[in-house]
């Protein structure tokens, strides 16, 4: 077994490629395509999913053993739903607007997949540490799935990034990328861009396959 | 964990009872402590919005005084005890002598999206609805949004008459929406070329508002009037 | 809000779709909707769920409004809803064993179905009465049901047709998705 710290930063970085929930899982769709409207909405939606993420891990893996497994989904639904409900009122307390711009999928991150996923499949079975630095992992990469159609969508929707208008006053902005046809085109072309990629690397090791064989 | 299964010396039932129960409370102070932690912030927050809003359609207000204008007739302060159900809320801004400048009232209509809620402005004096501001919106940007900034728009309503019946119970003509350019009385709203939905969804919003609190507040004027 | 129960409907069903106008229950549209004939079950079991879960809210709404427990609300919610998947379950279990078999991991998953909490969460917002709520529910459902059934159909087809290997999978349901919310945008203000 290796040492300790390069296991954490393979804990870390393993829910930012390999196991990517956006590009690689296809969880957590339904927040990813309403609130990636503009690059800040993307950006606050990850931060408040990793709040969630990372908090509810850890109090999911402190109290491992004691939850006995046929009430263990109900538990952590439970303690989801807690973290939740403390983000949608700090969000609140922070800035009205951007409570506004979320709506009511601050409150739906409850029953976005990836996190009952990770405290069924990880959190429950591993201590607090290595639980909640893969929570943490698994957020970044979910920010940066969230990021990569925010920014895509406000660069072509709106002419904007964060606010800062690039192409100046006479850019026609391609409004239906804001709106929902927008967000399943935006989303599925990342996917066609990651399948692509990823094929074009099968059929390179194939060919040194052929070339060495 | 596998030693439980072999050799429970508490029955199942009581060990998931004490683990929900740890858990629910664990959770409930949490939540509590959350609530209680942020609700002083989150309600200046509301406050502050609100009195943004007011002030945006009332440019000459320099405070406000919220009542509650009740079912059964008469207004009351708000914050002065029970409030009865189906009560209006409404904000009367005063100006700097405490003089009375107008009522401004939400009101919420389907939009495009969802929900398109307003803060509509109130003259007694006209009899008239004078502006609006948007509380909360998520319509489409740069088409329904335009609700914020187009001038014929804006101009449509700066004059809105919102004059009641002869027996005081409801609008004498309804507020309506039309299309855009072919506004003719003074109760219509002449909407946006291309943002019809929208457009409509503020003429609703301020019809259903006002035929429910205008009949109740004309003849409470006197108590608003002044600042107390 | 006056919204008329027609309304409602109409909106909820066509104009603004759970699945493809609001962006409510998207992993499951795209996990189940591969074939016709679990799509329509699973869409029907969905509505079901919605039905008991919009009931369940409405009251619990009215409870915790009445005990100013309105922080309470959300994690209420959640646990109507999971009940009531496990209701859905053992029902289903008892009458149609086929089905349930059939559906497998998908029933437990509707507990984790945005539009099943979605519809009570805007309900709530909207301050939706009675009738309006139990509009929304079924409205919603069947709007579920209709985006299901369509993404299936074209699937179902599609499998016998020439698609380019890199886009097979998931990016092409969400194409699919994108080109069906753009022919439901023509829907918009239909409900008044």
């Amino acid at each position: 077994m290796s040492t300790a710290a390069p296991r954490t930063w393979d804990e870390f970085m393993e829910g930012i490629w390999r196991q990517n929930p956006v590009f690689v899982m296809a969880l957590g769709m339904c927040p990813m395509l309403a609130v990636t409207v503009s690059a800040v909405n993307a950006l606050s939606m990850g931060v408040a999913t990793a709040f969630v993420l990372i908090c509810s891990c850890g109090l999911v893996s402190l109290m491992r053993k004691m939850v006995p497994k046929e009430v263990r989904i109900a538990t952590y639904i439970v303690i989801i739903a807690t973290f939740v409900t403390v983000v949608d009122y700090v969000i609140q307390a922070v800035s009205l607007a951007l409570y506004d711009a979320l709506g009511a999928f601050i409150q739906l991150i409850v029953v976005n997949c990836i996190i009952l996923g990770r405290a069924e499949a990880h959190a429950s079975k591993n201590p607090p540490w290595p639980a909640m630095v893969n929570a943490a992992g698994m957020s970044v990469g979910f920010a940066i799935g969230l990021l990569a159609l925010g920014v895509v969508r406000e660069i072509l929707g709106a002419g904007t990034l964060f606010g800062v208008s690039l192409f100046g006053a006479d850019f026609q902005p391609w409004v239906i990328m804001l709106l929902p046809p927008g967000g399943f085109f935006v989303l599925g072309g990342w996917l066609l861009l990651f399948s692509w990629i990823e094929r074009r690397k099968q059929r390179r090791v194939a060919s040194e396959v052929a070339q060495h064989a | 964990m596998s030693a439980d299964i072999t050799a429970p010396q508490i029955t199942p039932t009581a060990a998931m009872i004490r683990t929900l129960g740890l858990v629910s409370t664990i959770c409930g102070l949490i939540i509590v402590g959350a609530y209680l932690g942020t609700f002083d912030a989150v309600q200046a927050n509301k406050r502050l919005a609100l009195e943004r809003e007011v002030f945006k359609v009332f440019p000459a207000a320099r405070s406000m005084t919220a009542f509650h204008a009740l079912p059964a007739g008469g207004v009351a302060a708000a914050g002065s005890g029970e409030v009865p159900a189906g009560s209006v809320k409404f904000y009367a801004a005063y100006d700097e002598a405490g003089k009375l400048v107008g009522v401004a009232a939400e009101g919420a209509a389907k939009g495009y999206a969802d929900t398109v809620r307003i803060l509509f402005g109130y003259v007694p004096d006209c009899q008239c609805v004078t502006g609006f501001g948007v509380v909360a919106m998520r319509e489409t940007p740069g088409i329904g949004d335009k609700i914020l900034t187009d001038a014929d728009f804006r101009a449509s309503l700066k004059a809105l008459d919102v004059r009641l019946n002869a027996d005081m119970s409801a609008l004498a003509n309804e507020v309506r929406t039309v299309k855009h350019g072919t506004k003719t009385k003074d109760w219509e709203v002449d909407a946006i070329a291309g943002a019809t939905i929208t457009s409509r969804a503020v003429g609703k919003a301020i019809n259903e508002a006002a035929q429910v609190l205008l009949p109740r507040l004309v003849p409470q004027l006197d108590n608003v009037k002044e600042k107390k | 809000m006056h919204e008329s129960a027609f309304q409602i409907l109409i909106n909820a069903l066509l104009a603004n779709n759970l699945v493809l106008a609001m962006f409510l229950g998207l992993c499951p549209f795209l996990g189940v909707s591969g074939r016709l004939e679990t799509a329509f079950p699973m869409g029907v079991a969905t509505t079901f769920v919605m039905l008991v879960a919009s009931l369940c809210a409405y009251g619990l709404n009215i409870l915790l409004t009445a005990f100013d427990l309105e922080f309470l609300r959300l994690i209420s919610y959640i646990v109507i809803i999971a009940s009531a998947v496990q209701l859905v379950e053992m029902v289903l279990k008892k009458y149609s064993p086929g089905l349930f078999r059939a559906l497998g991991i998908y029933l437990p998953l509707i507990t984790t179905n945005c539009a099943v909490l979605g519809v009570a969460l805007f309900q709530t917002s909207r301050d939706y009465d009675f009738v309006q709520s139990v509009t929304f529910a079924i409205g919603g459902g069947a709007g579920f049901t209709l985006a299901l059934v369509l993404m299936a159909s074209v699937r179902e087809r599609l499998q016998l047709s020439n698609v380019p290997d890199v886009a097979q999978g998931t990016a092409l349901s969400l194409m699919l998705a994108g080109i069906l919310s753009l022919a439901f945008m023509g829907f918009a203000g239909l409900g008044g």
